[in-house]
């Protein structure tokens, strides 16, 4: 399992899947976990590539993930906490039914 | 300042304060406002006495007075206006005055209730005013500007009654004729101006000009004629006397004013100032336009029975003698007769007046509105109702006729003396002046005495009229009084010498012979020259024209006296043969005459306005008629007028394109586009995230694709 493809062919397959997910899901808790497989899927590149691309003893790729997975993680709270007031003022987290500033 | 000059200054100021006092505050005094006027003319009289008492008795070579001062200068372009009084400017200026003294004295009564009263004051004031601006001029730039005065002037007075249709037009008419001949005097003046490079107005300038250089003689004479032509208007000489005879539409004592000492002396006192600078050829020309305006008039004066038409034919008749006697360089007499014909036509002009005044006053009690008061044919007999202007008139018409002891003989004479005296000098065609000249005193004698035994002897043709007669007031008789006793030949000669020539008069030494500067004497003829030389002991070659000229009137002076006494009383003969005694019926003669047509040619006053209406009136007003249908058939309803529809057609076309295709179809077009695809487009932006990000997708895959293409 030596090679960057496979890896990258991962990270595809993930980032579809959370495209996906985002476009087709109407519930708005699993568009969130399409995003975070987004998230997860650019994280899968950033490791694979420092794997392939650099010397061993570099860790740029492991130190945006880092980041990234903190990023992720207060994203979440804070997109939990939109949601969590949007079902308690319209009883859904449907998104489809939040189209009150629509014109 | 000068005493002289504000005297001299006074002739013009004090009539047009009396025009303008009059015209706006003349209503004030009501009838007694002419005391203001008659008090304003008095003094300008005694101003013109005083004058006229140092010419009497000193007869100064020179100038009283002669000043002028620059009234516009533009570059090396100079106009002057000044004042003149020689020996002549001062005899004519007391003949203004006086007779305008006594017209306005005679008016007082003859115009008392009209309703224009003061105007008609106001009118003479101006009348006065302009005559003695001429007078006095030193410049021919002033003389024109007081010339065309006189014509305001007696377009005003002829026009006074201008409710009558017939006064209105004949003022009309004379304005209008005298500006033909105006017109010819401004291209005169300019003429001199110019081509004879005189370069100034002034006319003692212009004569020393004439004097000293020589000037083509071409030029001059045309010069000289075209200022002449001024004096043709102004002095009603052929062919523009036309005016003359319709003027007598305006009041009667107006009328002795012009004919007397205003307007028609102005254009004899032109041509006596500007006689210096005439050519030989210029005078000729004068010469036979006076021969002929004075036998013209004469023979139309014969058949007319209006009373003021016979004495305007008159008036025009005496001007031609005044303008033949010019034209044969008998300065003096031609100066002498505009004097004494003053003097006695004025006063034939006032009787008139008095005889319509007292006619027009007896049909007016009678209520009869139809008979003409100035008819003669109408009267008859007023001699004993009218002792007073029946001596006047009888005296005048004596001097008129050329009856010795009066002055209208010497004169005549004079003028005729000269006019022979010329023929004798060089013959040929110059025989038709004394023809013209001797014709029209018989003539003259004949009308003048008709128009005495017609109004004033005989049997009055209306009882009841005649019964209403009376003599008028006084102050209309004492102007006849006055002018009566000044035809009297004794004031002018000195002697009481019938057959004197006026040689010995201070007339004639306060006039003097006249200078011409222009023509040069010949000896043409060596006996004549031959004859002066032993006659008066002078070298032809010392000879001015005006000399020889004085001297051939003084050899043709008594050929021409008896000849002139022969044909007065020839006239005066069958004039009382056919009026007087009854032996001749005048309509035998008049169906004699006939045969040739002559009484209705003489009658009809030689259809010269019916030949004027012909060729100038009726084809200019065809050619009027003709440019107005051209103009407006054609041109403007045809031409100007399509223009307009054919505009209006493009116009509805344009709008048509314009609104239907551009406005509709092309600016519309792109609104209705944006409009069609915006309501389309907006489907796209629905408002749901999740469909953009779809898109974005989509997009990004395209784009990609198609970059790996490339």
């Amino acid at each position: 399992m030596d090679n960057l493809q496979i890896y990258l062919l991962l990270s595809s397959l993930l980032f579809s899947l959370g495209i996906y997910a985002v476009i087709s899901r109407q519930n708005a808790v699993a568009i969130l976990m399409g995003i975070e497989l987004i998230l997860n899927s650019a994280n899968i590149n950033f490791i694979a590539f420092n794997r392939f691309t650099s010397s061993l003893s570099h860790l740029d790729g492991h130190i945006f993930t880092m980041f990234i997975i903190v990023l992720a993680a207060a994203e979440a709270a804070v997109a939990l906490a939109i949601i969590i007031n949007l079902f308690k003022n319209i009883g859904t987290v449907n998104v489809d039914d939040a189209k009150e500033l629509k014109g | 300042m000068d005493i002289n000059l504000i005297l001299a200054l006074s002739f013009l100021f004090i009539p047009v304060i009396l025009f303008v006092y009059q015209l706006f505050f003349g209503h004030i005094l009501k009838h007694d406002t002419w005391y203001v006027s008659i008090f304003g003319i008095g003094l300008n009289l005694a101003v013109a006495l005083n004058f006229f008492y140092r010419v009497f008795f000193n007869k100064p070579e020179t100038a009283i007075i002669h000043k002028s001062v620059n009234w516009l200068s533009t570059g090396s372009f100079n106009l002057d206006l000044g004042v003149s009084i020689d020996n002549i400017a001062a005899i004519m200026l007391l003949v203004v005055s006086l007779v305008s003294f006594l017209v306005h004295l005679y008016s007082s009564e003859y115009m008392r209730g009209d309703t224009r009263f003061s105007r008609y004051y106001a009118y003479l004031g101006l009348f006065t005013f302009s005559m003695n601006g001429i007078v006095l001029a030193d410049s021919i730039t002033m003389i024109y500007i007081f010339w065309e005065l006189v014509g305001l002037s007696s377009y005003l007075i002829i026009g006074f009654w201008f409710e009558k249709n017939s006064a209105a037009s004949a003022s009309k008419k004379a304005f209008l004729t005298n500006r033909v001949g105006d017109i010819g005097m401004f291209i005169g003046i300019m003429m001199i101006y110019f081509v004879g490079e005189t370069h100034s107005f002034n006319l003692t300038d212009i004569i020393e000009k004439v004097k000293t250089t020589e000037i083509d003689p071409t030029y001059l004479t045309i010069a000289g004629i075209l200022l002449f032509m001024g004096a043709i208007g102004k002095s009603a000489q052929l062919p523009l006397h036309i005016w003359l005879p319709d003027a007598m539409a305006g009041p009667t004592p107006a009328s002795a004013m012009i004919h007397a000492a205003t307007m028609v002396a102005a254009g004899v006192y032109l041509t006596i100032r500007i006689f210096p600078i005439l050519t030989f050829d210029a005078l000729t020309y004068i010469a036979f336009t006076g021969a002929f305006t004075a036998l013209f008039a004469a023979i139309i004066a014969i058949t007319q029975n209006d009373i003021k038409k016979v004495l305007a034919y008159s008036t025009v008749s005496q001007l031609g003698y005044m303008v033949m006697a010019l034209g044969v360089g008998a300065y003096m007499a031609a100066f002498f007769h505009l004097v004494t014909h003053a003097m006695f036509k004025a006063c034939l002009f006032l009787a008139s007046g008095s005889v319509i005044h007292s006619m027009h006053h007896s049909l007016h009690e009678l209520h009869d509105h139809d008979t003409d008061p100035q008819d003669m044919r109408n009267m008859g007999g007023l001699k004993n109702k009218m002792p007073l202007t029946y001596y006047g008139m009888l005296i005048t018409t004596l001097a008129i006729a050329g009856v010795p002891f009066f002055s209208g003989f010497v004169s005549k004479d004079a003028i005729l003396a000269g006019v022979l005296g010329h023929y004798f000098e060089y013959g040929g065609m110059t025989v038709l002046l004394p023809i013209a000249g001797f014709g029209a005193a018989a003539i003259t004698a004949f009308y003048m005495f008709r128009l005495i035994f017609m109004t004033f002897h005989g049997k009055p043709k209306n009882e009841e009229v005649y019964k209403h007669l009376h003599e008028s007031p006084k102050v209309m008789t004492i102007p006849l009084i006055v002018l009566s006793v000044l035809s009297l030949a004794i004031f002018y000669t000195g002697t009481i010498n019938p057959l004197s020539d006026g040689s010995k008069g201070w007339f004639k030494k306060a006039v003097g012979k006249g200078n011409n500067y222009v023509i040069e004497v010949e000896s043409h003829d060596d006996n004549h020259s031959q004859h002066t030389d032993n006659h008066y002991g002078h070298d032809k070659k010392d000879i001015t024209f005006t000399e020889h000229a004085y001297h051939a009137a003084h050899d043709a002076h008594y050929t021409a006296m008896y000849l002139s006494l022969a044909v007065a009383f020839f006239g005066i003969a069958l004039s009382a043969l056919f009026y007087l005694f009854k032996k001749l019926n005048p309509e035998t003669f008049r169906k004699i005459f006939n045969i040739f047509k002559l009484y209705d040619l003489s009658k009809n006053k030689f259809y010269v306005d019916e030949i004027y209406s012909n060729i100038l009136y009726k084809p200019f007003m065809f050619w009027s008629y003709l440019c107005s249908k051209i103009d407006w058939d054609y041109y403007d309803q045809t031409f100007i007028d399509s223009i307009g529809k054919i505009t209006l057609f493009s116009s509805e076309k344009s709008v048509k394109v314009d609104y239907n295709w551009l406005d509709q179809k092309v600016v519309d077009g792109f609104g209705k586009l944006a409009n069609y695809s915006s309501l389309k487009m907006k489907k796209l932006q629905g408002g749901v995230v999740q469909a953009y990000i779809l898109g974005g997708l989509v997009a990004i895959i395209l784009i990609t694709l198609i970059v790996q293409q490339i």
